[in-house]
């Protein structure tokens, strides 16, 4: 980094944290101590599964949002309010519905005060660049989703941003189109035809990171935090087929599932700061996927010969974000084990597969008891009560403590969901109360000591 | 008042029970109390003698003139609701106050307004007509404005996060951000909304136009007033013709304001996918394709537009951020401290001299005030079953049959658009020789004014029920009441209870109008809060005009708040259909 670091810098992230407060008074960590350069010249991938706080990153780099700790620097002067060098992309185009193309794509040099003639110039030129010519007068919603994010680059090229941020620019497209749009936006920074001088990706798709970056930053979850930082010293239109490319592409997916491996290219241990992690999350974090997927995902694995996890994710054309919470649920009731991106069943997980349905049932049952400690804990409840009912706010109220309100939410789904399979307890949506279906018999209560 | 609430309107879904709640009931107290004292303390002579005639030939100047006063009432509102969402959008404490006063406003009885708001302005313009012309755009103002504020404000609200971000990023100021973002999102509702402040103002028009106050006469020359005078005088052939222009005038705008402006809206939709009952308007078409136009808009309009844009760019340059500074902060945290105790001093104030006005009522008058509301409940009660009884079968059959929906949408549409009080003298008469008088009579006004809401509701959900499930029904071979119980029933829900919600609302407003009629030059009166409050405005009693007032705003809202909006809620949850 020190070597490198003779290029100009543009932004700078100098210990920089998030953390919203609750209603409750507990402090929710998105993002904690990012130290971070964004160097002239370079594509930089900001990698991370959803909850990795990426977006927040990006958009704290953007002056959108400040930080709660830290600071931001933009051209060794501290960032106050928006950053006048950067212009995003965004995941959902964010296209002004009632403006036709050019109006989108002329708005924000509208805003800068530039006069109508060479404005409308500039614009057209930048709808040229990007291939949009012939629909200069189309409303948005006459676009398919390709054109509209064409439209959502035009915009943001057009007011020449020293740094382009894009927020998952690809992942509302389809594969082709998607495809498409990478390599052309490739084609305009390799041949220099657009002034920005660096480009900030933030995806959740390693070989989107791989394809383009010169550098990727690998982000963890709960809460946000460098896992690892990859150069990238491939030459450009890489081979997606190329063992270089598929190492670096295994590489990644190691580090990803695996949450003890910190990459060999890491070399600054200041970035994972150990002590403030030994207060561990009380609860598990149980990622949202149905014990459905998890047992289609058993099924794959048996009798199978190749155990390496990112193979088996390109067969099912499953991007990381949608794989590895199956294979984390998978693990989490240690149906599966992972040792450097290979997966393999377990005998609990043979024991799965064979049975029948009951039989699957009452495995998953005992492995959630015996796992899942939100699973325990609203089980203990449940015993305690007389009528055997608890409403949900208790629970969220418990999952709060740890978790944003919108992450407990889906927290309590997953519970609810698990446990519905197990036929550990029923839920009422409407009344919102967990509930035993029958009242056992005080000899069918399993063996726990009673307090 | 003719176009179905569901979804583009926006009335509903505002929060739950808050802090404020208790600063609202001071709030209703204080504020229905410094319209009535204005009223107490007028006294003056006036002096004009205005004449309402009933002749054919005074009727295209009567028209002109209420048009004027609608249009006049119509932009202030428009102008109000601009600048109060507005500000309650952008301040966070300003919304904290202005969002549960729009809901106490919206509760009071726009005729409760009437007499202080009249008799303050011609107390300014003394035996001048002018006072009294201003106070009936007033009048009409507070009836046309709370519903297009709440819509806008909800737009505002609810506007995506990444296109607030796109404008801030891309640096738009204030002045752009209001016109390529903030307006265009919330233009849908606000039209939607206009329709109905416009079926809103033309239901109160005999009213306003023709009020009177213990002896003193407040008339204007005006549609209103026509139909109220030919109504007293029992001349049908006035009557006829001034309904027949009423109508005419009622479809006209429809046609050339309406449409065109709702199918112009079109374009405005956050969604990016097309749908397929795109509402259309001839005249829009026309207008769209006519070269005069576009030469206008080219010549005149753009550059008009540019030279603002570029003036104001130039005049306040990119946006200065609002930076963490303390000092910002400090002077931000004093406007907001002095801002609330002014509230809070108001409130106080009015709370007390609501005390002191209320004090000179007895003991008699409350229990009278209390009988009458009890009496008005249970006929509002009566009126919504009634009306529940044939609008769910009737719309249902309307929903269900597309062809029979061609056909008799735009009628009921039409019926529904006439303003009820002007029919109410013609049905009062049939009313009182049938027998039965207006204590049934009145319920029946209040249907008049109330069940299309709920039909148009109703029409709307039973359009909404997907064919798929109508067809698992016929394949399950459900008998009739079976498929009722289970599909219908549920489907229409959440457009049921929308519907009942308004008419609920409005069957509470039309009980002052229809409680009390003056006809055949003597006063009808029955029983009842509206009658109460219509009273004690004719006779200048403003104790009993505060307490009635009060007791029916604080009816609609506790009501809302206890029994609608839960249910509301439960529709929204359980019977959402999601498909």
């Amino acid at each position: 980094m020190v070597v490198q670091a003779a290029k100009s810098r543009i932004v700078r992230l100098e210990g920089v944290s998030k953390a919203y407060e609750q209603p409750n008074g507990q402090a929710i960590s998105i993002i904690d101590d990012i130290n971070l350069e964004l160097r002239s010249g370079e594509i930089v991938a900001l990698l991370g599964p959803s909850g990795s706080g990426k977006s927040t990153l990006m958009r704290m780099i953007a002056g959108l949002i400040p930080p709660t700790q830290g600071q931001v620097i933009y051209h060794d002067r501290p960032l106050i309010g928006l950053n006048p060098g950067v212009a995003i992309v965004f995941q959902s185009f964010a296209l002004y519905p009632w403006l036709t193309v050019l109006e989108n794509v002329e708005l924000g040099l509208k805003a800068k005060g530039e006069n109508s003639d060479p404005r409308r110039q500039k614009a057209l030129r930048m709808i040229d660049i990007i291939g949009l010519d012939g629909f200069e007068n189309a409303y948005p919603k006459e676009l398919s989703g390709g054109m509209r994010q064409r439209v959502g680059f035009a915009r943001a090229l057009a007011v020449e941003p020293e740094l382009l941020c894009m927020d998952e620019p690809f992942s509302a497209l389809d594969v082709l189109t998607a495809e498409n749009l990478r390599f052309e936006l490739l084609d305009l920074w390799i041949e220099h035809r657009i002034p920005t001088k660096a480009i900030l990706i933030v995806t959740h798709s390693i070989e989107e990171a791989v394809i383009l970056a010169d550098r990727i930053i690998v982000l963890g979850r709960n809460p946000g935090r460098i896992r690892a930082e990859l150069p990238v010293t491939l030459p450009h239109y890489r081979d997606r087929k190329s063992p270089s490319f598929q190492a670096l592409v295994d590489q990644v997916y190691k580090i990803l599932t695996n949450p003890e491996i910190l990459a060999e290219a890491h070399q600054e241990p200041t970035t994972v700061s150990q002590p403030e992690r030994s207060t561990p999350a009380k609860y598990q974090s149980l990622p949202q996927v149905r014990i459905g997927s998890i047992a289609g995902l058993l099924e794959l694995l048996e009798d199978r010969q190749n155990k390496d996890l990112y193979r088996l994710a390109q067969e099912l054309l499953l991007e990381v974000d949608d794989i590895l919470p199956i294979v984390e649920g998978a693990k989490l009731m240690d149906f599966v084990k992972l040792a450097e991106g290979d997966i393999s069943l377990t005998p609990i997980g043979q024991e799965f597969i064979g049975g029948s349905i009951d039989d699957r049932k009452l495995l998953v049952r005992a492995q959630l008891t015996a796992h899942i400690r939100l699973v325990q804990q609203i089980c203990n409840i449940l015993q305690a009560k007389r009528n055997h009912r608890i409403a949900e706010e208790l629970i969220l109220d418990i999952l709060e403590k740890n978790f944003s309100p919108r992450e407990a939410k889906r927290q309590l789904q997953t519970v609810i969901d698990w446990g519905r399979y197990a036929e550990l307890y029923s839920y009422n949506e409407p009344a919102g109360e967990i509930f035993l279906e029958q009242v056992p018999d005080d000899n069918e209560v399993e063996v726990e000591t009673p307090v | 008042m003719t176009r179905s609430l569901t979804p583009n309107n926006q009335t509903l879904g505002r929060a739950n029970w808050t802090l404020q709640d208790g600063l609202l009931i001071l709030a209703i107290i204080s504020l229905i109390l410094v319209i009535v004292k204005t009223a107490s303390h007028f006294s003056g002579p006036y002096s004009t003698d205005l004449k309402i005639e009933t002749s054919l030939s005074v009727l295209p100047g009567y028209t002109v003139q209420t048009l004027l006063r609608m249009t006049l009432a119509y932009f202030l509102s428009l102008l109000f609701t601009l600048v109060y969402s507005y500000a309650a959008y952008r301040s966070r404490v300003a919304a904290q106050i202005l969002i549960p006063l729009l809901d106490i406003l919206q509760s009071i009885p726009v005729l409760s307004f009437l007499p202080g708001v009249s008799l303050a302005l011609i107390a300014l313009f003394p035996g001048q007509r002018i006072g009294v012309e201003i106070s009936a755009v007033v009048l009409i103002f507070t009836g046309m404005t709370w519903n297009m504020t709440f819509s806008f404000y909800q737009s505002l609200c609810g506007i995506p996060r990444e296109l607030k971000e796109a404008s801030r990023i891309y640096r738009l100021n204030l002045w752009q951000e209001f016109w390529t973002l903030e307006l265009p999102a919330g233009i849908i509702g606000l039209i939607w909304n206009s329709v109905m402040s416009w079926a809103g103002g033309w239901f109160f028009l005999m009213a306003i136009e023709s009020f009177t106050l213990q002896d003193k006469d407040f008339r204007l020359p005006g549609l209103g007033s026509f139909l109220a005078k030919a109504a007293k005088e029992q001349d049908f052939w006035a009557i006829s013709w001034g309904l027949v222009v009423l109508i005419g005038v009622i479809v006209l705008i429809d046609f050339f304001v309406w449409r065109p402006l709702i199918a112009w809206a079109e374009k405005f939709k956050v969604e990016m996918i097309e749908s397929q009952n795109v509402p259309q308007s001839w005249i829009l078409d026309f207008l769209r394709r006519s070269p005069t136009m576009r030469v206008l808009s080219e010549r005149l309009w753009m550059p008009l537009q540019q030279a603002v844009d570029e003036g104001l760019v130039r005049a306040f340059p990119v946006r200065t951020l609002p930076s963490n500074s303390p000092g910002r902060s400090q002077v931000v945290r004093w406007v907001n401290w002095l801002f609330m105790s002014g509230v809070a001093f108001i409130v106080l104030w009015g709370t007390w001299e609501a005390v002191l006005l209320l004090r000179l009522l007895n003991w008699d008058d409350w229990r009278h005030v209390i009988v009458a509301a009890i009496v008005t409940a249970l006929r509002v009660t009566c009126a919504i079953i009634l009306s529940l009884a044939w609008t769910v079968p009737v719309g249902v059959m309307i929903g269900r049959n597309p062809r029979l929906a061609q056909l008799l949408q735009p009628l009921v549409q039409i019926a529904a658009s006439v303003p009820a009080t002007a029919i109410f003298p013609v049905l009062l008469i049939g009313l009182i020789r049938v027998g039965g008088g207006l204590d049934i009579g009145s319920v029946a006004l209040m249907m008049l004014g109330t069940m299309w809401y709920i039909l148009f509701n109703v029409i709307a959900g039973a359009q909404a029920i997907p064919g798929d499930l109508l067809e698992a029904a016929m394949i399950y071979k459900l008998s009739r009441w079976q498929r009722w119980k289970t599909l219908i029933l549920p489907g229409i829900f959440p457009y049921l209870i929308t519907g009942i919600i308004t008419a609920v609302g409005g069957a509470w407003n039309a009980s002052i109008v229809s409680e009390y009629v003056t006809f055949k030059k003597q006063v009808i009166t029955t029983t009842g809060l509206g009658a109460t409050i219509s009273e004690a405005t004719a006779q200048g009693n403003f104790g009993l005009l505060l307490a009635a007032t009060m007791v029916m705003s604080l009816l609609v809202v506790l009501t809302n708040r206890l029994v609608w909006r839960p249910l509301y809620r439960l529709a929204q949850e359980k019977y959402q259909l999601l498909i």
